[in-house]
């Protein structure tokens, strides 16, 4: 039988506030062990929460975002469940009424657009950190805890079941995440945990309706990671249905180093969660005109972005949304054209050239030691003819190590081009001379021959000597 | 007349006037209580010496002609749930018996800057579960006026430590009557404002959307006094009310006339003694002398009130208490894994009606019974509500007994856990709906127990409280009045 | 009875609490007549009623995004039953 995956995500954002969601301890990554705590995350007895007014907004941006209804009435909940790294033993989250609900994102795989319904986005409290004695945590005789991620403020992204394979897993976390950064509200460092997914994995025979058992594999971190598991469990799902076995509705944990998802013990009755209203927590009535006024914040988003990209400076539709899958590269690349560049020339640099000098050293466009305006400098060389796109690459790595500007680089290093005609006719004379069975070949009908003399003047010229010029000369000469 | 039998306000005048110095006073306390606390144990932690210490201040600040504020010199109690800073808050129970917090609760910022004389924390029913201090996992609190009867709770050390004095003043909590309910037992005066009024950030919770720190006082005029320092907006409790606190002082005033008084028949229940019927019904007969116009209205709710509070406030508790955990603070009883360590901490260190009350509340939350009790008790709180909110368009107070009976004896209620919530039919619908409610003595029963009149008021009225039963505290001497323990009066 | 043996002991489980020996009686006695005597809410229509979570309306009351201290490490640790290398240290974890 054939089958088909139905896939949800639930997307866990760390947000990028000062202070965590409900008290006033720094939210700072990598501090030492319990130094970022106070009576309220810690959760000793006596204390009250009170709520970040960012954490609130930047739900409601999230939900204007992502196309949702921001819920006029939206409370707290508590949510139970005993786990050493939650002091008091439940989630400060949202149950009935989150902050947004009913919203939508669109997403690309190969070439095909598609929707993705979301159910809801909700604002929660994160929990602390275990850190085992042992190697994992079956095999740890005691665990330490540290409360410095306790309270840091989480929006969780929940998507309907609508994706159909890793790949649209993947583009849709890739679209969450390139949004949040659009507007600004998380860091979305994956590495550092900003963005974590929880997966729901389930088949179903292909043209049914009603849905199969599904699995869940908790605190997804990559993007990889995301897809493997994915790819994994639908797999291993394939297997059981067509063995016929039957698949048990659990939480799994995925395992990076093996690639596969194991099967963790579950006792059902330890998931009655017993939500009840936070007394502790007035409501939060939204007014239209909060919401307009926060709708008016928002900055062009990436489907926006990407649109004008192709009607203002005719990138292709694939340019254009790997130019606009994040907003550091879209800035840059506005930066860059703002310079006067050629849009095209620019976006090919950047995903080019840029991209995989950024890869090798591992860092972020924003660390880029090549700034949008020196880049936007060197195009206009291009442009004026002053160097080659192939000398171009030569100076755009020196440019990588050097901070002059690609000008002073470019006369330092004695790159410019020679457009000089005297200079490219002893060049080309002397190639012709040198060469009579090219020479030959070409008069002959080959006319393809005529590459291996312009490679001697280029050869000759180190790079140097305008190739349209150099072609334009040759093709003269021979034709006589 | 010794010093410990005098109001706050009395001393804070003898103060002022250099009569007397503020280390006398507490000696005077502290020796009272050396001659009674053997009997009454009120207390959990005497903090005696920083009291003296910080008695010798005020007594310098004094002397050096600086003006004092009103609690300033005046040793008071502080009932064990509301925590102060490198001062042990146990809640009366045995989970935190070395808890020391490393913070004070906003009520005790407030009070510090006073400068009163701290005597230590007071004995309370365990997590405020309770109506007669016997759920303590310490030892039990007896009533002055009695030592075999309760001093009732769950703020009977607050209650008994004025009432004996063995403190002039004190802090309690009132949750379903708290803080009444034993004011009312002990002869004292006792007052649970609105909602909201004072913070509730440092006391330990019991049922959130219904504690209420209280001032528990001599008199009506210390009550004043001290809600004046206590009540205000903390941005550490977003429940507490952003509405200006007026001066309550200003209240101390006698003037009732005119004043409408609805008595609702649903609190004069069957089964209410007799004797506390009729010592009401006098006191409202004085009111009518003194001007006041008396109506009888329905509350139809009411009989409701004792299951609605009873589901709410157990699964609230069952919440709040699931930090005593054994992980980061608090005892911890080792077991062979996590799961394991923590039951056998909760089973070893909470009292038996905190773990009634626990279960019960997450019966009311769990799976398949939430809709029928949970969320059926919020919306008859709602109905409880609005039965107020109706008695009010024709009346501005309620009148009532704050307890069906005087003190009762120890041991008399413990068996029947059912029977004992039953005792609350007068005090907690005012918590269910968030209103104010003060407790003033109002006479005795034949065996010489105190007998408390409870007044309601809309949300924030404390003000026309205090103005009205100041008014009935003037023209009477109950107040003034202190049980005799044999000390050396 | 309403209250059955297996509601005890869930919702001891969901208060991690046991049931000790012998005393399953008493605790689903008392239960039962407690909650026996809350039926009495049943009789109340509550039809188009709204519940109330909070004790008097409000709504709104948000805090500013600025950091305050935090406690010192040994003042956040001052309470711990255990602890080890700054941390809270807790017996064996079995995943559930």
């Amino acid at each position: 039988m054939k089958y088909e995956a139905v896939i949800g995500l639930e997307i866990h954002c760390e947000l990028k506030t000062k202070t965590k969601i409900f008290c006033g301890c720094a939210t700072g990554f990598g501090a030492e062990q319990n130094t970022h705590v106070c009576p309220v995350c810690l959760g000793l007895p006596g204390v009250l929460p009170s709520v970040n007014k960012r954490v609130v907004e930047f739900g409601i941006k999230a939900g204007l975002a992502t196309n949702c209804t921001i819920n006029k009435y939206s409370k707290f909940d508590r949510k139970n469940y005993y786990y050493p790294d939650l002091p008091k033993n439940w989630q400060t989250s949202q149950y009935d009424l989150p902050i947004a609900e009913h919203g939508w994102v669109d997403i690309d795989v190969d070439g095909e657009k598609k929707r993705i319904r979301l159910t809801r986005i909700h604002m929660e409290e994160d929990a602390g950190k275990l850190v085992h004695s042992g190697t994992t945590i079956k095999d740890s005789a005691t665990s330490n805890v540290d409360y410095n991620r306790t309270g840091v403020p989480l929006l969780e992204i929940v998507s309907e079941p609508d994706l159909r394979s890793a790949e649209e897993a993947r583009a849709y976390m890739e679209k969450i995440k390139a949004i949040m950064e659009y507007i600004d509200v998380s860091n979305c460092r994956m590495e550092e945990g900003n963005l974590r997914a929880d997966i729901n994995v389930s088949l179903r025979p292909v043209g049914t309706q009603e849905l199969g058992t599904r699995t869940e594999m908790k605190n997804i971190n990559s993007f990889k990671n995301l897809e493997d598991a994915i790819n994994y469990e639908i797999e291993r799902q394939e297997e059981v249905l067509e063995d016929g076995g039957h698949i048990i509705q659990e939480t799994r944990t995925f395992d990076p180093a093996r690639g596969i998802t194991l099967s963790m013990r579950s006792k059902e009755n330890a998931h009655d969660y017993r939500y009840m209203p936070e007394p502790d927590l007035p409501p939060i009535v939204t007014s239209e005109e909060t919401i307009e006024k926060y709708r008016s914040e928002l900055p062009e988003l990436p489907d926006a972005r990407r649109a004008r990209l192709e009607q203002e400076y005719g990138l292709s539709d694939y340019d254009a949304g790997i130019i606009t899958s994040s907003r550091a590269m879209a800035e840059y690349f506005d930066a860059v054209v703002a310079t006067g560049a050629d849009p095209k020339l620019a976006a090919n640099w950047i995903m080019g050239d840029l991209a995989k000098n950024l890869n090798e050293d591992g860092i972020d466009i924003k660390q880029s030691p090549v700034s949008a305006e020196r880049l936007g400098k060197m195009i206009g060389l291009i442009m004026k003819d002053t160097i080659s796109g192939k000398i171009a690459k030569k100076v755009f790595k020196e440019m990588w190590t050097n901070e002059d500007d690609p000008e002073k680089i470019v006369k330092d290093k004695g790159l410019v081009q020679i457009t000089d005609t005297g200079a490219i006719e002893a060049a080309v004379d002397a190639a012709i001379a040198a060469n009579p069975k090219a020479v030959a070949e070409y008069k002959g009908g080959k006319k393809k021959a005529i590459g291996a003399l312009v490679g001697q003047v280029m050869k000759a010229t180190r790079g140097k000597a305008n190739p349209q010029m150099v072609n334009k000369m040759l093709a003269e000469k021979l034709a006589d | 007349m010794r010093l410990y039998e005098k109001p706050a306000h009395v001393l804070h005048d003898m103060l002022v006037n250099k009569e007397i110095t503020s280390v006398e006073l507490t000696q005077d306390v502290l020796k009272r209580i050396d001659e009674v606390e053997g009997k009454v144990e009120a207390y959990l932690t005497i903090t005696r010496e920083e009291a003296l210490q910080q008695a010798e201040a005020v007594d310098k600040k004094i002397a050096a002609g600086e003006e004092i504020s009103f609690l300033e010199g005046i040793p008071g109690a502080i009932k064990d749930n509301i925590c102060t800073k490198g001062v042990k808050t146990t809640c009366a129970s045995k989970i935190l018996e070395h808890f020391v917090p490393p913070y004070d609760a906003t009520v005790m910022t407030k009070i510090k800057e006073e400068n009163p004389v701290l005597l230590g924390k007071v004995n309370m029913d365990e997590f405020a579960m309770g109506g007669s201090t016997e759920n303590s996992a310490y030892h039990v609190t007896h009533n002055p006026w009695d030592l075999d009867c309760v001093p009732g709770g769950s703020s009977g050390g607050s209650a008994a430590a004025v009432a004996a004095g063995t403190a002039i003043w004190a802090l309690g909590s009132d949750t379903g009557g708290s803080i009444r309910q034993p004011a009312s037992f002990c002869g004292v005066v006792g007052m649970k404002p609105t909602y909201g009024r004072v913070s509730r950030y440092g006391l330990v919770a019991y049922a959130s959307s219904l504690d209420q720190i209280g001032p528990l006082t001599r008199d009506v005029t210390d009550c004043a006094n001290i809600l004046n320092i206590i009540a205000g907006h903390d941005d550490m409790d977003s429940t507490s009310s952003t509405a200006a606190v007026p001066d309550y002082t200003k209240a101390l005033v006698e003037d009732v006339k005119g004043l409408k008084i609805g008595l609702p028949k649903e609190y004069f229940v069957k089964g209410m003694d007799p004797e506390v019927e009729q010592a009401v019904r006098a006191a409202i007969e004085k009111y009518k002398e003194l001007g006041a116009e008396v109506v009888e209205i329905s509350l139809p709710h009411t009989e409701y009130a004792i299951s609605t509070y009873y589901l709410i406030a157990p699964a609230e508790a069952a919440t709040n208490l699931e930090r005593y955990d054994g992980v980061s603070y608090g005892e911890r009883v080792d077991g062979e894994d996590l799961v394991q360590m923590m039951t056998n901490t909760r089973d070893e260190k909470f009292g038996e009606e905190v773990k009634r009350r626990i279960m019960i509340g997450n019966y009311a939350l769990s799976a398949g019974y939430y809709d029928a009790y949970y969320l059926k008790a919020l919306k008859v709180r709602t109905l409880v509500q609005q039965d107020y909110m109706e008695a009010f368009k024709q009346v501005d107070v309620i009148m009532a007994p704050t307890a069906p009976t005087p003190a009762f004896k120890i041991g008399e209620m413990i068996a029947d856990p059912l029977q004992m919530y039953l005792q609350d039919v007068c005090t907690v619908p005012l918590n269910l709906a968030g209103l104010p409610g003060i407790s003033i003595p109002c006479g005795k029963s034949s065996k010489g127990l105190p007998i408390g009149l409870q007044i309601i008021g809309q949300p924030l009225a404390e003000e026309t409280l205090i103005r009205t039963a100041y008014t009935y505290e003037q023209s009477q001497d109950y107040h003034k009045e202190m049980a005799d323990l044999g000390g050396n009066n | 009875m309403k209250v059955t043996k297996e509601d005890l002991e869930n919702v001891a489980v969901l208060s991690r609490l046991s049931v000790p020996e012998g005393k399953a009686e008493t605790y689903i006695q008392q239960m039962d007549s407690i909650l026996t005597y809350m039926d009495n809410l049943s009789q109340v229509n509550t039809e188009n009623v709204k519940p109330t979570t909070y004790a008097l309306p409000m709504q709104n009351v948000f805090r500013e995004d600025v950091v305050k201290p935090s406690l010192p490490r040994e003042e956040a640790l001052a309470n711990a039953p255990l602890q080890e290398d700054g941390y809270f240290k807790v017996p064996k974890v079995l995943e559930d």
